[in-house]
């Protein structure tokens, strides 16, 4: 419903996109044994790598092919060759993945001929999978880097084979925690299916103590699980960024997919369980019918304070929508929507428009709105506007508990509800006496003293029975 | 690259406050003083990431980023250096350049930004920073600046430290260039004193500028300029009227002491605020100087007697904690904070140094360690330590605890020994007198921490599950239904006749 608007803006303030490489590595980090490798300069990963602990509070795995103006200039496959055999080495992963930077695709390098060349020189490196995908900083965000890995994924490893009908892949989008993939598999194996969840950050991001220190990921989508899902009866994807790689395995295995543009709230998830039920053949299960009257009461409960609200929200396009089209269906007004990219999730919105911009725009929206959302860069604005922050996506560096905070499924949307019912609670205001003073024009009414009283309104009553 | 960066860096390359550098041959200097970088197993900033970190606290100003969104989008609000007037520092300004300005160039892109923030947000200067993508495809932001500088009548200051350019102290080099290029000697203060010193390198993380402001502030002593913790634009342009440089951190400034030395013939001293014999000293140094430059010399006295009194008070305070940290042992990896400088203040807590890393610290900052550690200090000095290493060594026990910065924490946490940030995300403010007291008592409110016993206990049951008896005979249970029959009233109690 919401039409795009670019902004014309020459200079962003206060950024709310992060670029297309971290995308790329976040997902990479959902892979097992795996390290994610940024081609660029060594400060295009120390960011993202700060920024990613600071979010999960975890070790990342995330390596740099550590180029210099002569190297960039010059070529960077003795960089790239330098870097797999450094890595094979030290950290000894099951897969390498490589995503481009804005400053190698500037100079235009052909990642995938070194790597072939790399692979004829070095033998050793038969061991290793490497994965290739092209992520410029200068194009797309967050989410498209995301989109992009897993595709490139699906295209490198998935390879077409006989059929396991009790065996789905789910592909969960960028703005889903560890928690909410718990939440899905739990879902999904009800149903008496097997899910080969691709990337799996459950597996590796959800804050585990693993029993020995590894220099790779700790878990995630296993290679043989990412290869066995050529055999995967149907794909489900959440979110829009995942159709890419849900054609591309389609094109592969010819599995069919649905993709459920969000799993927060209750139509969503009535579909998703519809749609497992059809699939699996089974009964939906008691646990989802009786969780699915617990967020009925919840709605109800909530209600009373979303209803009405306004809402400034700036997100990336899929979490965006997952979270406006919640609180549209709880009443309150989505006044100011700011989101990064273009994506197809911004015509479902239900808003007037989607501004792709920044968080100064957000600040400028919310002046007006009881509630702000984004992620934890919004804390300044929020301060500075004296509103209260919702804080959604990545990064949420302020905050513990990231991975295993859900907001999918029955009771993730429950969840979700009550956090922004409370926080809307602690906004209701303490009256006093002067709160409500009559106008001047009421006040001078009730003041004035006529000589004498000309005669009595008409009673209503008598006029009623005239 | 650029002419004008080539010929910054191979001046940066020449350092005469340096000894290593100065006992170098002219053609290894050339190379600099960083080891090449190796693809793979890299890890740290870029050189545009030094300089904003260099930079960023000056905080009266705009920081504008001009490459593509990763530059800023990444990286902007990380950082916790506190400013006590102007906020915007803090806010995140950039270019995020397109697909179209990589191809046609990104320059009256830059311009228009220049122009909004100055009428948005009228900050007193600019500062531009250029980045990898925007230096290879040769936008040219120092003419850009000066172009704007004239048309807006504001001070835009470029700082060329392309990320590609080398390594994070390089950018710090490259951004002190930038300040002692276009800032410094541009403005007059409005009085000055004989007891007017600038601190250099000094970036007021979590507000650490404040635990010593104080102290100086009793002595009569001015901050004319702080570079660049807290700073304001005017301060820092006034600088060159300083009596006194102090140098904080010894590799991340140092030609701004140097060159300011050389030009305005400002003395400069290295000194530090961590630990408090290094704090003392500091201050005995910065008195000294200032008398050798024409303040009254009983500033000396003065200084001897507030030493007395905060060392005694500080000690007093840090005694309370010695009998339970005395033997405590710690294993110390810093890059920022100067090794010797905490080894000292830890020691005077009355814990013992495992291993410390010396791998950013100079050949001085070593035998200093030396002088401090005593007999066997090689054996702890530590280069280059793999996580793996150092999970090893805390897992092993070798260690009670590790001080480091926040990317290996999780090195000591998934070996569940208590660890303590002692780097730039840190929350807690560790200058001067005050600040060691603070530490020693989050060490101990690390280490006395119960949690570390609940983590380390072990699960009762094996990895399948099942083994170490966390499965039950499946024994006669029946009797306890019974029981609960009883009690429930189901069954007729047993009375014994």
């Amino acid at each position: 419903m919401a039409h795009v608007v670019e902004s014309k803006k020459a200079c962003t303030v206060n950024p709310l996109k992060m670029s297309q490489p971290l995308g790329a590595s976040m997902a990479f980090l959902g892979l097992d044994a795996c390290m994610p490798v940024m081609h660029g300069s060594q400060g295009c990963t120390s960011f993202g790598l700060v920024l990613l602990v600071r979010h999960f509070k975890e070790a990342i795995p995330l390596q740099t092919t550590a180029m210099n103006e002569v190297t960039t200039i010059l070529g960077g496959y003795e960089n790239i060759e330098a870097a797999l055999l450094n890595i094979r080495k030290r950290a000894a992963p099951k897969l390498i993945a490589i995503c481009s930077t804005g400053l190698t695709e500037t100079k235009g390098d052909d990642v995938n001929g070194f790597l072939a060349l790399a692979r004829q020189k070095h033998p050793e490196l038969a061991d290793t999978e490497i994965i290739y995908v092209s992520t410029p900083d200068y194009v797309g965000a967050f989410e498209d880097g995301f989109k992009h890995a897993i595709t490139g994924v699906v295209k490198s490893l998935v390879k077409p084979l006989p059929l396991v009908q009790d065996q789905v892949t789910l592909l969960p989008g960028s703005h889903l925690s560890p928690g909410d993939i718990d939440e899905l598999r739990e879902i999904i194996e009800a149903f008496g299916l097997k899910a080969i969840v691709l990337p799996d950050l459950s597996g590796s991001l959800d804050g585990h103590i693993p029993p020995d220190w590894r220099g790779t990921t700790l878990g995630g989508t296993s290679l043989d699980d990412i290869r066995a899902a050529g055999a995967s009866s149907w794909t489900i994807g959440v979110g829009e960024q995942t159709r890419e790689g849900a054609e591309a395995l389609q094109a592969i295995s010819g599995a069919p997919f649905q993709i459920f543009e969000r799993l927060t709230g209750i139509e969503a998830n009535d579909r998703f369980l519809m749609r497992l039920s059809q699939h699996s053949g089974r009964p939906v299960p008691a646990k989802y019918r009786r969780q699915r009257s617990q967020l009925l009461d919840a709605m109800l409960d909530g209600h009373f304070y979303t209803g009405g609200m306004t809402v400034a929200i700036g997100a990336e396009p899929d979490l965006l929508l997952a979270i406006g089209a919640l609180l549209h269906e709880m009443g309150a007004e989505l006044r100011c929507c700011i989101s990064t990219t273009q994506s197809a999730s911004h015509a479902l919105l239900p808003a007037e428009t989607v501004l792709l911009g920044d968080l100064e725009d957000l600040e400028q929206g919310a002046k007006d709105c009881d509630l702000i959302v984004t992620h934890a860069h919004g804390r300044q604005a929020a301060q500075r506007l004296n509103k209260p922050l919702l804080r959604m996506g990545f990064p949420v560096f302020d905050r513990v508990g990231n991975a295993h905070r859900v907001q999918v499924g029955y009771r993730g949307t429950m969840a979700l509800i009550f956090e922004i019912a409370n926080l809307m609670i602690e906004q209701i205001p303490h009256h006093h006496a002067d709160d409500w003073p009559l106008t001047p024009e009421a006040r001078r009414a009730a003041l004035a003293r006529t000589a004498a009283p000309q005669s009595m309104p008409p009673s209503p009553l008598a006029e009623a029975s005239a | 690259m650029s002419v004008s960066l080539k010929a910054k860096i191979a001046e940066v390359f020449e350092e005469p406050g340096c000894d290593i550098n100065q006992g170098k041959s002219e053609k290894e200097r050339k190379k600099g003083c960083t080891k090449q970088l190796s693809p793979g197993a890299a890890a740290g900033g870029c050189a545009f990431d030094g300089a904003k970190i260099a930079l960023q606290p000056v905080a009266d100003v705009a920081h504008l980023v001009h490459g593509p969104i990763a530059c800023e989008g990444n990286s902007w609000d990380n950082r916790h250096s506190a400013s006590s007037h102007s906020q915007i520092y803090r806010t995140g300004f950039t270019t995020d350049i397109n697909e179209l300005d990589v191809i046609y160039g990104g320059e009256k892109r830059l311009f228009k930004s220049i122009r909004e923030i100055i009428e948005k947000y009228d900050p007193p200067a600019v500062f531009v920073y250029q980045t990898c993508v925007t230096a290879l495809t040769g936008d040219d932001i120092e003419a850009v600046c000066k172009r704007a500088a004239e048309k807006f009548g504001k001070p835009v200051i470029p700082v060329n430290a392309p990320g590609f350019a080398g390594p994070k102290n390089l950018g710090n080099k490259l951004g002190a260039e930038a300040i002692l290029d276009h800032v410094i000697g541009t403005r007059e203060p409005a009085f000055t004193t004989p007891y007017d010193i600038n601190i250099i390198g000094e970036y007021n993380l979590v507000g650490e500028l404040w635990q010593v402001k104080p102290l100086l502030d009793a002595l009569g002593i001015r901050i004319l300029s702080c570079i660049s913790g807290d700073g304001k634009y005017n301060e820092i342009a006034s600088a060159h009227r300083a009596r006194v440089n102090m140098m904080v951190c010894s590799k991340s400034m140092i030609n701004i002491a140097t060159k300011m030395q050389q030009r305005y013939g400002i003395p400069y001293f290295e000194g530090s605020f961590y630990g408090i014999s290094d704090m003392s000293e500091t201050l005995r140094q910065i008195a000294k100087l200032l008398v050798q430059q024409g303040a009254d010399a009983e500033l000396l006295d003065r200084t001897e007697r507030l030493i007395e009194v905060e060392e005694a008070r500080a000690y007093k305070r840090i005694a309370e904690y010695k009998a339970r940290l005395a033997g405590k042992r710690v294993l110390l990896i810093t890059g920022g904070v100067k090794s010797w400088s905490v080894v000292a203040a830890l020691q005077e807590g009355g814990m013992e140094i495992v291993g410390t890393s010396v791998k950013k610290s100079t050949k001085e900052d070593k035998e200093k360690l030396k002088e401090i550690m005593g007999e066997g200090a090689d054996a702890h000095m530590i280069d280059d330590m793999t996580p793996r290493e150092m999970y090893a060594m805390l897992k092993d026990a070798r260690a009670d605890i590790m001080l480091s910065g926040g990317r290996s924490q999780f090195v000591a946490l998934k070996a569940r020994m208590p660890w303590l940030d002692i780097n730039q995300e840190r929350y807690y403010a560790y200058a001067g007198y005050e600040g060691m007291v603070e530490l020693v008592h989050q060490i101990d409110r690390t280490l006395a921490n119960p949690v570390w016993q609940r983590v380390r206990i072990a699960a009762p049951w094996g990895d399948d599950g099942e083994t170490l008896g966390a499965v039950a005979p499946t024994a006669s249970t029946a009797h306890l239904a019974s029981v609960a029959a009883k009690a429930m009233g189901l069954e007729p109690e047993e009375v014994p006749v």
